[in-house]
């Protein structure tokens, strides 16, 4: 084979190479460190290196060097000028004779020519500069020629597009964390919100002190007990803190009344449910079904329910859990005209108006997630932090619980099976 | 015997030899320039690159030879390239790795 031809050969496959290591390599360093020896050897290269430029520190970060010395810097800081002065340049080789004036060059002046670099050629890619390559002297002392320097260049813009892909990889990675981070936040700001709407309910009713946030929790625990994703238990719990929320409309007096209400002040307090849906409605939640919680978490199987008289299949699924751990926390809890009932009566109650009332496959799930606290199923012990231990833990609670799970019909005549 | 999957040296007094096999031709070849330096850093004056086992020599492999000869070059060994073919030999020559390297051809 004739010498040029030969040579043309070696040096053209290394280009190919170079190009196929750019595209397919999925590690970025073994990327560089390949393709750069593919630069040095297409022409047998003594020396060199290739450095990123980073444009936020103005300089550059040498990713490869060989034959430069131990005391070569591992990275460089860049004059804005020098960087105008490179993108100026393009990505022609600048001969390092000529680069004096670069005031790069007259920092780094002792290095670059103890150890013979011969050529600089910037990266630049899009109008941004991405890095530089470095090169010393060929092996066959010749000096570079104009195809050398072709080739060179190409192999550079192919290890700049390279650099600059993963630039845009790591911009992109940045911007999805601080995207993560930004909802995280605005979660975290969410809840908080939410508490302390809850608390503002709280506050104005005495006698049922800490009743959105328990129903809150219980809703949560009906949802867990179902097995719904962390999410959608979040959004029920939300719906629970929120559920009492149009009572900040009713005359504290009628809220706070010690004896039973007349029809009028009914009347008046039985609009908090809309209330609350026209209060929640335009507030983006994170969660669907806030607003219907609100609206509906008085609503009952049988139709008896307000403000619409829904029927089962009609009410929405989340306000039925609301309506569960609500009712859950009026029996479990004293009010001014009547005293906490004790849990055996609680249960027996829920069990007898499941399905007239309350959904049997949430009355059944809230069972179940008692009795799963109770025979120690499960770690949490929220039931006995909200209700009391000894509340809980009453004589004959556990049978009792079985024997009503035994007992509902999970799909009696008026329940249709949530399509959850 | 030759193995593709490491670099094979032996050191016989005060010269080491390697094989440069098919390895030498992709990234894990730099195994052979980190083991040369060893061998130098021992007090090795003699490097003897075997091309028994090696049909062709691309870039990679090429930039690796430079590595091994820059490494001898900063403790004034000798570098030898022994059994190689005549097309290799012709690169070699082409490229001007014969300046820094005696070639022996097989
Ligand atoms: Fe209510």
């Amino acid at each position: 084979m004739p010498e040029s031809e030969q040579k043309l050969i070696h040096t053209f496959s290394a280009l190919a190479d170079i190009g196929q290591e750019v595209a397919h390599k999925y590690n970025f360093h073994e990327m560089i460190r390949t393709s750069f020896h593919l630069l040095l050897g297409s022409l047998a290269i003594m020396r060199g290196g290739i450095a990123r430029y980073s444009r936020f520190g103005h300089e550059l970060n040498f990713l490869a060097v060989r034959g430069l010395g131990d005391d070569f810097p591992v990275s460089a800081s860049i004059d804005p000028a020098d960087e105008r002065e490179f993108l100026t340049a393009g990505m022609s080789a600048i001969e390092a004779s000529q680069a004096k004036m670069l005031i790069f060059f007259q920092r780094y002046q002792p290095f670059v020519e103890k150890r013979g670099i011969e050529l600089i050629i910037p990266m630049i890619v899009h109008d941004e500069l991405v890095g530089l390559v470095m090169l010393g002297e060929k092996a066959s002392g010749e000096p570079f020629n104009s195809a050398d320097r072709a080739i060179v260049q190409a192999m550079a813009r192919h290890i700049g597009v390279g650099i600059y892909q993963r630039n845009l990889l790591a911009e992109l990675e940045r911007k999805a964390e601080q995207n993560r981070r930004l909802y995280e936040e605005m979660r975290l700001t969410y809840a908080d919100t939410v508490k302390s709407f809850a608390a503002a309910i709280d506050y104005k009713d005495k006698y049922t002190e800490g009743h959105s946030v328990r129903v809150g929790k219980y809703s949560e625990l009906i949802a867990k007990s179902l097995g719904w994703s962390d999410e959608r238990v979040e959004g029920v719990a939300v719906a629970g803190y929120l559920h009492d929320v149009g009572k900040l409309t009713v005359e504290k007096r009628i809220i706070n009344s010690p004896t039973r209400i007349n029809a009028k002040e009914s009347a008046e307090l039985s609009k908090h449910p809309v209330v609350g849906y026209d209060i929640l409605l335009p507030i983006h939640h994170p969660y669907t079904d806030v607003p219907l919680a609100a609206k509906y978490h008085h609503e009952r199987l049988d139709g008896r329910g307000y403000p619409d008289g829904l029927k089962d299949d009609q009410i929405p699924y989340i306000a039925k859990i609301v309506n569960l751990a609500d009712s859950f926390d009026a029996m479990t809890t004293n009010r001014p005209y009547k005293a906490r009932r004790p849990a055996h009566e609680v249960i027996e109650d829920l069990q007898r108006n499941s399905g007239k009332q309350f959904a049997p496959e949430l009355v059944t799930a809230m069972f179940e997630g008692m009795l799963d606290e109770l025979e120690g199923g499960s770690e949490d012990k929220s039931f006995r932090r909200l209700l009391g231990r000894e509340y809980m833990e009453a004589e004959g609670i556990i049978p009792m619980l079985r024997n009503a799970l035994n007992g509902i019909n999970a799909t009696g005549p008026l329940t249709l099976v949530a399509s959850e | 015997m030759s193995n593709s999957a490491q670099a094979e040296i032996r050191r016989e007094g005060e010269t080491a030899v390697v094989y440069a096999n098919e390895y030498l031709n992709k990234i894990t070849g730099e195994k052979i320039e980190r083991e040369c330096r060893d061998k130098i850093a021992q007090g090795c004056s003699r490097l003897l690159v075997s091309f028994r086992d090696t049909e062709i020599v691309n870039s990679i492999g090429i930039s690796i030879l430079l590595g091994v000869i820059d490494a001898a070059s900063g403790a004034n060994a000798e570098v030898v390239f022994t059994d190689v073919n005549p097309d290799t030999a012709h690169l070699f020559e082409t490229l001007g790795l014969s300046r820094h390297a005696r070639i022996v051809t097989a």
